[in-house]
C-alpha cells in the first residue's frame, strides 16, 4: 500500500468525529421546547371568540386580522411567564405599529379580568377560548405564544414563550415593521 | 434437588411473571373521555399513541397527563365519531403542529436522511472492509510470495547439517 493514502485513512475518523461533534454541538445550542410553527405562511385558521365573560368589547375573528399587520398574544392568568411578559406586550401595543389582540387560552373569565385590570389591559381587543380549541387550530402549545399576522392574515412569526425586551426590539418590532412597508 | 433451592427457584419464576405480567405505564386516558364504541374507542387509543404531547414532548399523548394532551385526545375521539378515518385524524392534528407531533417522523424527502443514513453508512462501513480484506489477501497471496526469496547455498548447507545432526543444544 502507498504511505500517504494509509496515513490518510488514520486520520479520518478523526475527521468523521470532529464533523459529527462540531453538528451535535450546534445542535446543543437549539432550545427542543421550540418546536417549528406549522402554521407560518399560512393563512390564520377561521375562528371567532366571544369576549371574557363580562369583559368589554365583543371579542374577535380572523376577519378582524386582514388588512392590516396584527399581533395575537396568547395568555391565561395562570400563566406565569404571561405575568412577566405582560408589560412589554403593553409596550408593544403602545407603539402603535400594529393591533395587539389578546387570546385568553382556557382562562376562567372572572380570573381573567382580574388579571387584566391588575397588570393593564392595553390589548385592542381579547377573545375568550375557554375550551382550547382555537387555541388548538392556532398550533399553541405552550403559553404565552405571540403571533404576527400580515395584511393579507397569514401567519409570519410566531414567538413560543414570554417576550423579553431583546427579543421585543430586535425580532418583532422589526418584523412588524418590515410588514408594514 | 434440596428445598431450598427449589423454594428460591419458585420465588425467581414469581417474580419474573410477575414482572412480565406487569401492566406498561398507565395509560392517561379518563374513562369519561372514552367513547361507547370499542372499536373507536381501540382507533383512538392506536391514534394517540403515534401522536406526540407538545408539552412534554417524548411522551404520547396517550400517556401524558398534560392539558393540552388531553384536549387533543378529545379532538381525535370527536373526529372519529365523525367519521374521519385515522389518516384523516392525524393529519388534521399534523396541519396545525407539524410532522413533530408524529412521534414516529415520516418518510419523506426532507427525512431521507434520518431514515437511509444510518444504512447507507453501514452499507459503506462493510464495502470498505471487503475491500481492506480483499487488497489484504491479494497483497499476501502476490508480495508474500515474491519476498520469500530461495536460501543461499551457506544456508542450505547448515539446514542440511542441522536436519542430520539435530540443534546443537539437543544433547
Amino acid at each position: 500500500m502507498p504511505p500517504l493514502p494509509t496515513r490518510a485513512l488514520y486520520i479520518l475518523p478523526l475527521a468523521v468525529f470532529l464533523v459529527m461533534a462540531a453538528y451535535f454541538a450546534l445542535g446543543l445550542t437549539k432550545d427542543p421546547k421550540i418546536i417549528p410553527s406549522a402554521l407560518i405562511d399560512k393563512p390564520v385558521p377561521a375562528f371567532k371568540l366571544p369576549p371574557i365573560e363580562g369583559g368589554r368589547g365583543n371579542g374577535f375573528s380572523s376577519d378582524d386580522l386582514k388588512g392590516d399587520v396584527t399581533v395575537v398574544n396568547v395568555f391565561a392568568s395562570w400563566c406565569i411567564p404571561c405575568r412577566a411578559e405582560h408589560p412589554l406586550v403593553t409596550e408593544l401595543a403602545e407603539m402603535k405599529i400594529a393591533r395587539v389582540y389578546g387570546l385568553n387560552y382556557k382562562d376562567n373569565p372572572a380570573d381573567a379580568l382580574r388579571w387584566l385590570r391588575a397588570l393593564g389591559d392595553s390589548y385592542y381587543a381579547t377573545g375568550a377560548d375557554r375550551d382550547g380549541r382555537v387555541g388548538i387550530d392556532w398550533g399553541v402549545y405552550g403559553v404565552p405564544e405571540t403571533f404576527i399576522v400580515d395584511r393579507a392574515g397569514k401567519i409570519r412569526h410566531k414567538h413560543v414563550g414570554p417576550m423579553t425586551s431583546d427579543i421585543l426590539k430586535n425580532q418583532i418590532v422589526p418584523i412588524i415593521k418590515d410588514l408594514n412597508k | 434437588m434440596t428445598a431450598r433451592f427449589s423454594l428460591s427457584s419458585i420465588a425467581a419464576a414469581l417474580l419474573a411473571a410477575a414482572l412480565t405480567l406487569a401492566p406498561g405505564p398507565a395509560a392517561a386516558v379518563n374513562p369519561n373521555e372514552m367513547l361507547k364504541d370499542p372499536l373507536l374507542e381501540k382507533r383512538a387509543r392506536e391514534i394517540s399513541k403515534v401522536l406526540r404531547c407538545l408539552v412534554c414532548q417524548n411522551q404520547s399523548i396517550d400517556d401524558s397527563d398534560a392539558d393540552l394532551a388531553r384536549d387533543l385526545r378529545v379532538i381525535v375521539r370527536q373526529r372519529l365519531t365523525t367519521g374521519d378515518s385515522d389518516g384523516e385524524v392525524i393529519d388534521y392534528v399534523v396541519a396545525r403542529y407539524g410532522d413533530f407531533v408524529l412521534l414516529k417522523p415520516p418518510f419523506k424527502g426532507a427525512t431521507l436522511v434520518l431514515w437511509i443514513g444510518p444504512a447507507l453508512i453501514a452499507l459503506g462501513g462493510l464495502a470498505a472492509m471487503i475491500a481492506y480484506l480483499r487488497r489484504n489477501r491479494r497483497s499476501a497471496a502476490a508480495g508474500g510470495a515474491a519476498k520469500a526469496t530461495p536460501l543461499t547455498a551457506d544456508e542450505q548447507r547448515r539446514l542440511a547439517k542441522l536436519m542430520k545432526d539435530g540443534a546443537p543444544w539437543a544433547d
